[in-house]
C-alpha cells in the first residue's frame, strides 16, 4: 500500500514537473558561470514566473545560426552591438515589446528589437604602482615611452578586440591606419580572448590591458585593491552594450515576454552591477552600488550604429592587422 | 600483414568522424572559396611555426631521451613523469606559466636585470619557444621509447665487441632513431599546425596568424561557414601531407627479439659522455619544469580555498578521461599500423572547431547536444590522443607482429590468445604511457566543451576558464594547479601501472 502511494506520488510529481513550462534561454559562458548573473537571475525570475528557467551556454549567434528556425532558444541573452546587423538578418528574432523609457544608457537607444541589459566603457585598464601617469588619450599613448606596453585582445576573435578597433576607426577616421602604426610599438601582444589578456596583465606582464571601465569594481569590491583604474581618454569611450533578444519561433511567447520586461526590472538590473562587473542598463545611478558611482566616467560615449560598425568593421580590422604585422 | 576488418572499421569510423562534421557544415556552407592573401598568408606562418617547432623539439628530444636511457639516477621516474606535464596543461595556464618565466616581468628577465639584459620573447622564436616547451616532453619520451626498445642483448653483443658510443650510435641508436624520429615528427607538427591562443600571444599580435585563427573568425565571428570549411580543408591537407611524408621516411627494421633485459651502458661510462648527460638532463629539466613550479607558486595560495563545485568539475573530466582513454586504447591498438598512423593524424588535423560544430549539427536532430556535451566531449577527446597513442603502440606493436606472428602462425593461436597472451603483454609499457597520456590530456583539454556546455556539467578546464572570465584569476590559479596535478596523478598511475608489470 504504501508502495502504491508512493508510485502515486511519483506520477503525480513528474506530472507537475512536465507542466512546469520551461523557458530556454541561450547567454555566454561567462554570464551563467556560478559567478555570473545568471544564478541569481534564474533564482528571481522563477519566483515570479511559475516556470522552469533553463540556460544553455556556449556561443550565442553562432549557434542560433546553425539551428536556424528549428532552434530550442526563447531567449538569447548576450549579444552585442557589433553583431545586431548579422543577427537582425537572420530573421529569427521577434520585437521584443517593451518600452524603453527606462534605459539609462549613455546613448539614445530605440531598437525595437535588441534590448540592453547593461552596457559598460571600452578602456584600457591600468596598475596605478606601474603607471603613475596614465595616457589620457591614443594620441598620448602612441607618444608614451617605448615602455608603457598593453595587451589587447584581437578583434578577429575577441569582441573587446572588435570593439576597440571601431572605438579608434570611430575616433580617428582615415587617420586610424597611422595611429595604429604608432601605437604598434606600445602593444606588448594580442590574445585571443580577454581572460587570457586580463590574467596576464594581473601577472604583471604589461601596466595596461584592453578591458571595461568598470573592471576596476571589481578589484575595489572584491579585493579591496584601488589600484587597478580606468585610462580616462579625452575623445570619448566606445559603448560596449549587451543585448537580450526574444527569438521569433519561441513556443513560449507569453514566457519570453515576461524574461524580456523582466530584464528591465530592478530585481534583474540590481543583480548586473555585481555579478557582471558592469553598469546596468535600466537603473538610476544612485540605485547602483558606491563603487559604481564612484567609478570616474569619460565625458563622452562613443556609439556606431550597426550599418555604420559592420561598413567600418573589414577596414578597421585591416588597418589594425597591417600596422600591427610590421 | 594484410589489414584486419577490425583496422579498416576503426580507420573508417576515424574517417568518418572527419568527414562528418565536414560534410555536415558544408550542407550549409554553399560554395568552397578559393583562399584568399589573408589565407595564405596564414598558411605560410602556420608552416613556418610548425615546422621549427617540430624539429627543434625533436632535435633537443634526442640528446634528452639519450641521457636519460644512458643513466639511472635517484628521481629519474619522477622526472619522466613530471616532463609529461607541459604537454597536458590547458593553454591558458600553460601561457602564463610560460610567461612568468620567459615574460617582461618573468623570472628570466628579474635574473637577467642586473646584467643590464632584456629579453624579448614576443616573435616567431616566442611561438616555437611555446611549442617546443610543449613538445619536447613528447617527443622525448617517444624517442626514449624507442631507446628502451632495443634489446639489451644487443647493446651487450656491442660492449662485448668493445664499441665506441660513435660505433653504438652508428649501428644501433641511428637505425633505431631512423624509425622513430619520423613520426614524432609529424605528430608534432600536425599539433602545431592547429595552434592559436598560444601563437597568437607569444607571436606577439596578428604576425602570428595561423590557419586556426583565420577558421575561428570565420565560425564564430562572421559565421562564413563554406571559409571556414575551405581553412579546415587547407590544414587537414597540409597534415596529411605531412603524415605521408614523415611514413615514406620512417623505414628501418627492427632489432629483432630480446628478453626485456635492462642491461648497463658500458659505451657511455667516460666521464665526458655523463657530463654531458648530465648537461642535457639539467638543461631540459630547468626548461619544462621552470614554468611548471612557477604555475605551482601562483596556485598553492588558492588550492585549498576552492569551491566545492570544483570537485563536481574534477569528477566531470575524471568521468570522461576515462571513457576517452578506454576507447583511444581500443581504437589505437586497431590502428597500429602503418596506414592506421597516418588516419589517425587526421584527428588532430581537423580544427577542433569545426569537428563540435559539425558533431553539433549531425546529432541535434536526434538528441539535445547539451545533454551528450560530456560523452561528445569524450569522443572528440578520444580522436585528439589517437595520433599519439598509435605513435606510441605502433613501433613495439610491429615488432612483436614481427618477432612472433610466425611462432603464432605454427600454434594457429587464435586472435583473442593473440590478444591477450602475446600482444598485450608485450605492450605493456607502451600501452601505460599511452593510457597516461590520453587521460592527462582528455583531463587537461578544453576541447569541444567549450561549445556544448551545459552549466551544470562543466569539466575542469572549463571551470578554470569560466573562473578567469569572472575576474577570480587567483582562485582559477588553484583550480588550474589542482588540475594539473590531477592530470600528473592520472598519468603517473597509468604509466607507472604498465611498467611495473612490464618490469617484473
Amino acid at each position: 500500500m504504501k508502495a502504491l502511494v508512493f508510485a502515486a506520488g511519483l506520477v503525480t510529481a513528474s506530472a507537475a514537473l512536465a507542466e512546469t513550462p520551461v523557458l530556454t534561454v541561450y547567454a555566454p559562458d561567462y554570464f551563467v558561470s556560478e559567478w555570473g548573473p545568471g544564478p541569481g537571475i534564474e533564482a528571481a525570475f522563477e519566483a515570479q514566473c511559475a516556470c522552469d528557467l533553463q540556460f544553455k551556454p556556449g556561443d550565442l549567434l553562432p549557434r542560433l545560426l546553425l539551428e536556424g528556425p528549428q532552434t530550442q532558444a526563447d531567449v538569447v541573452i548576450g549579444l552585442y552591438t557589433d553583431v545586431t546587423r548579422k543577427a537582425r538578418a537572420s530573421g529569427l528574432f521577434a520585437p521584443h515589446g517593451q518600452d524603453l523609457a527606462a534605459l539609462t544608457l549613455p546613448i539614445s537607444w530605440s531598437d525595437d528589437t535588441f534590448l540592453p541589459f547593461d552596457w559598460s566603457y571600452v578602456s584600457l585598464v591600468y596598475d596605478e604602482t606601474r603607471l603613475p601617469v596614465p595616457p589620457a588619450s591614443f594620441e598620448a599613448l602612441a607618444d608614451a615611452p617605448e615602455d608603457v606596453k598593453v595587451i589587447l585582445q584581437d578583434p578577429r576573435s575577441s569582441e573587446s578586440g572588435l570593439a576597440l578597433v571601431l572605438w579608434v576607426k570611430a575616433v580617428y577616421g582615415d587617420r586610424a591606419g597611422e595611429i595604429w602604426q604608432r601605437l604598434a610599438p606600445h602593444v606588448l601582444t594580442v590574445t585571443k580572448g580577454w581572460s587570457e589578456a586580463y590574467g596576464l596583465f594581473t601577472d604583471g606582464e604589461a601596466p595596461m590591458v584592453l578591458s571595461f571601465s568598470t573592471s576596476p569594481a571589481y578589484h575595489i569590491a572584491a579585493e579591496g585593491d584601488t589600484t587597478k583604474k580606468a585610462a580616462i581618454f579625452d575623445e570619448g569611450h566606445y559603448a560596449y552594450v549587451e543585448l537580450a533578444a526574444k527569438v521569433s519561433g519561441t513556443d513560449q511567447p507569453e514566457l519570453a515576454d515576461a524574461f524580456m520586461a523582466f530584464i528591465l526590472s530592478p530585481a534583474f538590473q540590481g543583480l548586473i552591477p555585481e555579478t557582471n562587473w558592469s553598469y546596468p542598463a535600466a537603473l538610476p545611478r544612485d540605485a547602483w552600488p558606491q563603487v559604481f558611482r564612484d567609478l570616474p566616467e569619460p565625458a563622452k560615449a562613443i556609439f556606431l550604429d550597426e550599418e555604420t560598425a559592420a561598413g567600418l568593421r573589414d577596414e578597421a580590422i585591416e588597418e589594425w592587422r597591417q600596422a600591427l604585422s610590421q | 600483414m594484410a589489414a584486419s576488418p577490425v583496422a579498416i572499421i576503426a580507420a573508417l569510423v576515424v574517417i568518418g568522424l572527419i568527414l562528418g562534421p565536414v560534410a555536415a557544415l558544408l550542407g550549409l556552407g554553399g560554395d568552397l572559396p578559393a583562399p584568399g592573401p589573408a589565407e595564405w598568408l596564414a598558411l605560410r606562418f602556420t608552416l613556418l611555426q610548425a615546422a621549427l617547432s617540430a624539429s627543434l623539439s625533436v632535435a633537443l628530444a634526442i640528446p634528452t631521451a639519450r641521457a636519460l636511457a644512458r643513466r639511472r639516477f635517484a628521481g629519474r621516474r619522477l622526472l619522466i613523469t613530471l616532463l609529461g606535464a607541459p604537454f597536458i596543461l590547458p593553454t591558458i595556464v600553460a601561457i602564463l606559466g610560460l610567461l612568468a618565466v620567459f615574460g617582461q616581468n618573468g623570472a628570466l628577465n628579474a635574473a637577467l636585470a642586473p646584467l643590464g639584459w632584456r629579453l624579448n620573447i614576443y616573435g616567431l622564436h616566442g611561438v616555437v619557444l611555446a611549442h617546443v616547451f610543449f613538445n619536447l616532453p613528447l617527443a622525448t619520451r617517444m624517442i626514449l621509447q624507442g631507446w628502451l626498445a632495443i634489446p639489451g642483448e644487443r647493446l651487450r653483443l656491442a660492449a662485448g665487441m668493445d664499441l665506441s658510443p660513435a660505433m653504438v650510435m652508428r649501428t644501433l641508436e641511428v637505425p633505431m632513431l631512423a624509425r622513430v624520429v619520423p613520426g614524432a615528427l609529424a605528430v608534432i607538427f600536425v599539433i602545431c599546425l592547429s595552434s592559436f591562443a598560444v601563437a597568437l600571444t607569444l607571436g606577439g599580435g596578428p604576425r602570428a596568424t595561423t590557419l586556426e585563427l583565420a577558421i575561428y573568425q570565420a565560425l564564430r565571428f562572421d559565421f562564413d561557414v563554406a571559409r571556414a570549411i575551405t581553412v579546415a580543408l587547407m590544414q587537414l591537407g597540409l597534415a596529411m601531407a605531412a603524415g605521408a611524408v614523415s611514413l615514406a621516411f620512417a623505414r628501418g627494421a627492427g632489432f629483432g627479439a630480446g628478453l626485456d633485459r635492462t642491461v648497463p651502458r658500458w659505451d657511455a661510462a667516460s666521464p665526458w659522455l655523463r657530463a654531458q648527460d648530465a648537461a642535457c638532463i639539467a638543461a631540459a629539466a630547468l626548461f619544462l619544469l621552470a614554468p611548471l613550479a612557477m604555475i605551482a607558486a601562483k596556485g598553492a595560495g588558492t588550492l585549498a580555498a576552492q569551491d566545492p563545485t570544483l570537485w563536481r568539475a574534477a569528477a566531470h573530466s575524471l568521468i570522461v578521461a576515462t571513457v576517452s582513454t578506454a576507447l583511444t586504447l581500443a581504437w589505437a591498438l586497431a590502428l597500429a599500423n602503418r596506414a592506421g598512423e597516418w588516419v589517425a593524424l587526421a584527428g588532430i588535423a581537423l580544427s577542433p572547431l569545426v569537428l563540435g560544430m559539425g558533431l553539433f549539427l549531425i546529432l541535434r536532430p536526434f538528441v539535445s547536444p547539451l545533454a551528450v556535451a560530456l560523452p561528445v566531449t569524450a569522443l572528440a577527446n578520444a580522436l585528439a590522443a589517437l595520433p599519439f597513442a598509435v605513435r606510441i603502440l605502433r613501433p613495439e606493436a610491429q615488432t612483436v607482429r614481427e618477432d612472433y606472428a610466425r611462432l603464432a602462425q605454427a600454434l594457429n593461436l587464435s586472435p583473442a590468445v593473440w590478444l591477450r597472451r602475446v600482444l598485450l603483454p608485450r605492450l605493456r609499457r607502451p600501452l601505460g604511457f599511452a593510457a597516461g597520456l590520453t587521460a592527462a590530456l582528455s583531463m587537461g583539454d578544453l576541447g569541444v566543451i567549450a561549445l556544448f556546455a551545459d552549466p551544470d556539467r562543466a569539466t575542469l578546464p572549463l571551470y578554470v576558464y569560466r573562473l578567469m572570465g569572472a575576474y577570480r584569476m587567483d582562485e582559477a590559479a588553484g583550480a588550474a594547479l589542482f588540475l594539473l596535478l590531477l592530470c600528473l596523478g592520472l598519468f603517473w598511475l597509468l604509466d607507472r601501472g604498465g611498467r611495473t608489470d612490464a618490469d617484473a
